[in-house]
């Protein structure tokens, strides 16, 4: 044609299409098929990818194989990440894979197990790195979507049952394109925040492939690596997740993990309750146990001997009381009867009586004559009558 | 007192207090004026457990990530 023409250079062309592709796809998300599968062995990783209607070069450095939860393979379906590049040497643009998942069922059921396989070899689901669960906790971070049912479930659990908690919500996306990512940086800054006690990862049920950012080995790994015990609530009861196998403990549903993460309040108030009536009737029975013991001693036979030993002597002092005055009655009757007697017989021995009688007594020179040969005539004598005495002069005679 | 064994929960170390108070005065092996003093303490406890308890309503806080990638809060009212 014509030199009047605008020309450039092959280099120049290519270095303006490269620039194009690259700004105008700096990352994308593409879903296809393997084929021409090559591992350099530089480690690099060459394929393409395609569907019906298409195929595009794919290329995944050395660098990031390490991270693919799977082996690729021809016939594979993946959903691939990262960003159009071009290869000025051989004209051609390929996608610079950044990261890759399986996308079918059988290729993510096979991704899952294998993954599974390789971080049990290295421990991360071993019991001795369990942490344990707080039975206390008074902040929970809690790590799903914003705008999920598994959210509502939690807080609402969570308000009935403490609401005396704290929440630090760390919303994340829980599907598609790069949620694995943010859920991993969100462990990780919860981790960073600080202060909390025990945190739930995990969304409502779904599909395989809805659940699968919960069987990213990026997500195991931020698990893994918590300092903050982990609770995770993946899916329906029966799923498990490589998360759920990671996690501290797992619960069956996000509802579950609420529960399991708190105490509930009534019966927190009741078992205080209860330790309160314990406390009470401990002391009560102690007090009346005591006033029991007490009283016992008081009724006790060691207690009460002094008592009866005074009563006992009172009792033998009123005896002998009683004796002695019956002895002392005794003695002043029989002197009194004596006395009696006696003053009888002396009543009857006195002169007095007898002279009374008409007998007299003959005394001479003071003294009683009782014979008459002490009596001679010429003597004066005197005789006594009980009413007076005479005196006479003695005659003998006859 | 106990070991602390979590210093800032208090509700847990007050609890595990409580308990064991309980217990004690239930099995009556302790002096009667020690007794007192236990159940003296027992029943505050028990009367601060269940303020704790009581108080408060669900806080929500929410953490985003900010402009330089750095932890900001954003206060969120719940119910």
């Amino acid at each position: 044609m014509s030199t009047d023409k605008n020309v450039v250079t092959i280099t120049e062309l290519t270095r303006q299409i490269k620039q194009s592709l690259e700004t105008g796809f700096p990352r994308v998300w593409v879903e296809g098929e393997i084929s021409n599968y090559k591992k350099h062995t530089s480690g690099h990783l060459y394929f393409t990818l395609k569907d019906e209607g298409a195929q595009l070069s794919a290329v995944m450095w050395r660098s990031r194989v390490p991270y693919l939860a799977f082996p690729p393979e021809d016939g594979m379906k993946v959903i691939a990440r990262g960003s159009i590049t071009v290869y000025p040497p051989r004209g051609n643009y390929q996608l610079d894979i950044e990261q890759m998942q399986p996308a079918g069922i059988g290729e993510l059921q096979l991704a899952f197990e294998r993954l599974k396989k390789k971080l049990a070899a290295e421990g991360l689901f071993d019991a001795e790195h369990k942490k344990p669960i707080p039975e206390f906790p008074e902040c929970i971070g809690i790590v799903t979507s914003e705008t999920g049912a598994a959210l509502q479930d939690i807080l609402s659990v969570l308000s009935r049952r403490q609401p005396s908690v704290n929440v630090i919500l760390a919303p994340v996306k829980v599907q598609g394109a790069g949620s694995a990512e943010e859920i991993a940086e969100a462990i990780k800054q919860l981790n960073q925040y600080g202060g909390i006690d025990v945190m739930i990862v995990g969304r409502g049920g779904g599909s395989l492939e809805d659940l699968w950012a919960f069987n990213e080995e990026i997500v195991a790994r931020a698990i893994y690596a918590s300092k903050i015990p982990v609770i995770s609530a993946v899916g329906h009861e029966i799923d498990f997740s490589i998360s759920d196998f990671t996690a501290d403990l797992r619960a069956p549903t996000p509802s579950a993990a609420a529960e399991i993460a708190v105490r509930d309040r009534k019966e927190l108030l009741e078992e205080i309750s209860n330790l309160y009536y314990t406390m009470n009737d401990a002391m009560k029975n102690r007090i009346s146990g005591l006033r029991e013991h007490i009283s016992g001693l008081l009724a006790s036979y060691t207690f009460n001997r002094p008592r009866d030993m005074v009563r006992e002597f009172s009792q033998r002092v009123d005896e002998m009381e009683r004796s002695i005055g019956i002895s002392l009655n005794h003695i002043v009757q029989t002197v009194n009867r004596r006395f009696d007697s006696l003053k009888n017989q002396l009543q009857a021995l006195n002169p007095h009586g007898v002279l009374k009688r008409g007998y007299s007594i003959v005394h001479k020179g003071g003294r009683i004559i009782s014979s008459e040969r002490l009596l001679h005539s010429g003597d004066e004598a005197e005789i006594q009558f009980h009413d007076g005495s005479v005196g006479v002069r003695v005659e003998k005679g006859r | 007192m106990v070991a602390k064994k979590s210093e800032k929960n208090s509700l847990e170390h007050y609890l595990q207090r409580l308990q064991e108070i309980a217990e004690s005065l239930e099995q009556g092996e302790v002096p009667l004026d020690e007794a007192v003093n236990l159940y003296e303490e027992g029943i505050k406890l028990s009367k601060e457990c269940t303020e704790k308890l009581k108080t408060a309503e669900l806080k929500i806080k929410k953490l985003s990530k900010g402009i330089e990638d750095q932890l900001a809060l954003n206060e969120t009212e719940e119910e």
